[in-house]
């Protein structure tokens, strides 16, 4: 065990002072991040999200300014880019639409919102008092879990708007009635200008940088452009890593460091042990840096730490896995290094890493489940959207199941190989 | 005396190919005991499976009365190991090759950082301990491969040609280091192709070709296998032909063994003197111009041409 340890560790530090493999551990993926947060104006200041086009159906049942205001609000030109929204008219439809997979989310505005939220002279009139308050549903495609997390977010952060000014003006309106300052048309022609306000600005300013939703608690979660290049790119590169820790073990044969461990008083289980817990490890340390480093430089918010934690060992385990694998099927470093190199590419391309898995066609979706990236990728932008470890049952235990699974073929494919021969 | 090594009929198939071909011996406790023999001659294939780290073929071999097929894990603490190429990390300092290996040897704590420190100063590498292994000279690393296998006190330690390619001044101290390493007790098996590291350093040499020991004794016992006989080297042109002249000088009166290897013939002889003349006289007959002649002792060179008609290096 101790011995295990100890091997780990001394790969560990070989792997950080290596400077080709820093390139690609930590600079490559930070370089990129970089780039591409530029490309998508993350640090201009009016970037999206790394999504576009999102397509959502709104069914507006509401009479009132405040519906309207929403619809016009995802019908905004500063929205243009992220939405892509269609009106229908029956509630029904529409979450059909969604269980057919044919849209990220379907917000149902139902009748008499804007009265629940804004008193009308006749609801006073009749019962003295302000109206009960209906819901605004968000019909969620659970096969699109970020598009309909930012759709979800919006109609929060324009909720979390219309609340504040109903809070403000509904106290202010009733209080004014009550000392009969006004009379009660003023008072409706006052809730209709503080409709009409909404409707003027539609909540536009911060939302095309930045979507808040106020659904956690008090602090305000963002979920921008990084949040998902950031993993995307440190887990590309973390495939790099593991493969390049499986180099290592046959590098320690060339090299005949093996071979002098073998004659050591140390046992072959406890060797690759060793050698596995070193890509283990050299893997965490790479996420740990990149994910550090890019919320201090890029103050990106990563989420939840404890979920960013067991989802960052989870998915090392699975592309050490992976890793494992693709040297028990190689016979030569370079052969490592090529497959390494062409299934950090791959697993980059159908786990998210430069297109949003949503947007591509549903087989490839489905074939992207053997990769760690998109399980892994899929964790963060929950955390990203402000989930916390609950939320990430699902990637965690796909993570475990494959590292298991992948780890228990390469042991048994490194038993049929002869550690000691060069 | 009681043998610390015992090798029982060691064989080692390679596929088709019969690397080590029955090897029997054994080493005394407190030796040095040399494997002699020219390149590919089986010495490296010995010395793996007896570390335990290729699995023989047929046969065994006892070392501290631990089998290697059997208890490998006993023999290994009991064996260090100096291969014959460079087995350390690179990008790790001396120290840390150092550390890291005495903790497979199972060192930890300050025993580990005491034997380090002491094994540093044996190999002349106190002062440049902190540097990468990567920026030394071959002889550096030379040492801290030897460095390694004396790290937990093996009672016997294989050294795999343990000079090969390195300065003069680098083996010298290698050389000197190996007989003081046996002053302090340890056993020491040395495999290597240079005549005259075998002559200096052991108390007894094997003679191995073609994975079979050919001869064994000390040097004493295997000179005189050649008789008390001389060697006449003889330096010819390059141009002449020394296969020709090693023939006819077979025939010269008082001459065992003529053999021709590059621009050179070895004549064996009991008296160099009473054939040097016949030999000049052969040589100028045939036209050939010998440019200058050695006489040598008998030595373990002899030892193996008079066994297998060729030299010890090609
Ligand atoms: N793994 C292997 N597979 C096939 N043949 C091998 C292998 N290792 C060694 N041989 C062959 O076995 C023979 C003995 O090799 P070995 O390395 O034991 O010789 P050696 O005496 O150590 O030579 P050298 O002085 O060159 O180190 C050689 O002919 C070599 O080519
Ligand atoms: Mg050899």
């Amino acid at each position: 065990m101790l011995k295990t340890f100890l091997i780990g560790l001394k790969d560990v530090r070989l792997a950080f002072r290596d400077r080709a493999a820093l390139i690609f551990m930590l600079a490559a993926p930070f370089v990129l991040t970089l780039g591409l947060g530029l490309v998508t104006g993350r640090f201009s200041g009016n970037g999206g999200s790394g999504l576009s086009d999102i397509p959502v159906v709104i069914v507006n049942l509401d009479d009132g300014q405040i519906g309207q205001a929403l619809v016009d609000t995802f019908q905004s030109a500063d929205l243009a880019d992220l939405v892509e929204p269609t009106l229908g008219s029956d509630p029904e439809a529409a979450r059909r639409f969604i269980d057919e997979d044919k849209a990220a989310a379907a917000i149902i505005i139902p009748a008499g919102f804007t009265r629940s939220i804004i008193p009308q002279q006749s609801d006073y009139t009749a019962t003295g008092s302000a109206p009960e308050a209906v819901q605004i549903e968000v019909y969620a495609n659970p096969q699109r879990p970020t598009s309909a997390g930012v759709i979800k977010a919006i109609v929060d952060e324009f909720l979390s708007r219309v609340e504040e000014g109903r809070l403000g003006g509904e106290v202010s309106i009733l209080q004014m009635l009550a000392s009969g300052r006004i009379t009660a048309q003023q008072a409706e022609a006052a809730g209709t200008a503080m409709g009409q306000r909404l409707q003027d600005q539609p909540a536009s300013d911060t939302l095309a940088i930045q979507i808040n939703s106020s659904t956690q608690g008090d602090e305000a979660v963002q979920f921008d452009a990084l949040a998902y290049i950031a993993p995307g790119m440190a887990l590309m590169f973390l495939m790099y890593t593991v493969s390049y820790g499986g180099r290592s073990i046959l590098a320690e044969r060339s090299q005949g460091t093996l071979p002098r461990l073998l004659v050591s008083p140390t046992s072959s289980a406890q060797i690759l042990g060793g050698k596995v817990f070193g890509i283990f490890l050299t893997g965490v340390a790479q996420m740990l840096i990149l994910i550090v480093a890019s919320s201090l430089i890029f103050q990106l918010k990563w989420g939840d730490s404890l979920g960013v934690l067991i989802l960052v060992l989870a998915a090392v385990f699975a592309a050490t896995g992976w890793g494992m694998l693709i040297t028990a099927t190689a016979r030569t470093t370079a052969q490592v290094a090529n497959t390494g190199s062409a299934v950090m590419l791959i697993f980059g391309a159908l786990g998210g890493s430069f297109i949003s898995l949503e947007q591509m066609p549903l087989p490839v979706q489905m074939i992207s489940k053997i990769t760690p990236n998109a399980w892994a990728l899929d964790g963060f932008t929950t955390l990203g959207l402000g989930g916390t470890l609950i939320d990430l049952v699902q990637p965690i235990a796909a993570l475990l199941i494959m590292g298991t699974v992948l780890f228990a073929v390469s042991v048994v494919l490194f038993g049929k190989k002869d550690l000691a021969q060069k | 005396m009681t043998h610390i090594l015992e090798v029982k009929d060691l064989v080692k198939h390679y596929g088709d190919f019969q690397a080590v071909k029955g090897v029997s011996f054994g080493i005394a406790e407190g030796e040095i005991f040399s494997l002699l023999g020219p390149n590919g001659a089986g010495k490296t294939t010995t010395i793996s499976m007896l570390s335990t780290l290729y699995t023989p073929t047929s046969g065994d071999a006892t070392i501290d009365g631990h089998s290697v097929t059997k208890a490998p894990m006993a023999v290994r603490g009991v064996i260090g190991v100096v291969p014959q190429d460079l087995a350390l990390y690179e990008d790790l300092t001396a120290r840390e090759n150092l550390v890291f290996w005495g903790q497979m040897y199972g060192l930890s704590g300050k025993a580990l950082a005491a034997r380090v420190d002491e094994v540093l100063s044996q190999i002349g590498l106190t002062d440049k301990a902190g540097n990468r292994v990567k920026t030394y000279s071959g002889g550096m690393k030379r040492r801290v491969n030897i460095g390694v296998g004396l790290l937990h006190k093996p009672k016997l330690l294989f050294m795999d040609e343990p000079t090969v390619g390195i300065d003069p001044q680098s083996r010298r101290a290698i050389l000197d280091t190996v007989k003081d390493l046996n002053k302090q007790g340890m056993t020491v098996l040395y495999t290597t192709h240079y005549m005259e590291e075998a002559e200096e350093l052991s108390d007894r040499v094997g003679i191995i070709d073609h994975g079979e020991l050919i001869a064994i004794g000390t040097q004493k016992e295997l000179t005189r296998q050649v008789g008390e006989s001389e060697t006449l080297v003889l330096h010819v042109g390059e141009n002449d032909d020394s296969e020709a002249l090693a023939s006819a000088l077979g025939g010269v009166a008082g001459v065992i063994k003529a053999e021709a290897t590059d621009h050179e013939v070895s004549v064996i002889c009991p008296e160099a003197e009473d054939v040097l003349a016949g030999v000049v006289t052969k040589a100028n007959e045939r036209g050939i111009k010998i440019r200058s002649i050695d006489i040598r002792e008998p030595n373990l060179e002899a030892v193996f041409l008079h066994l297998t008609g060729r030299a010890l290096r090609d």
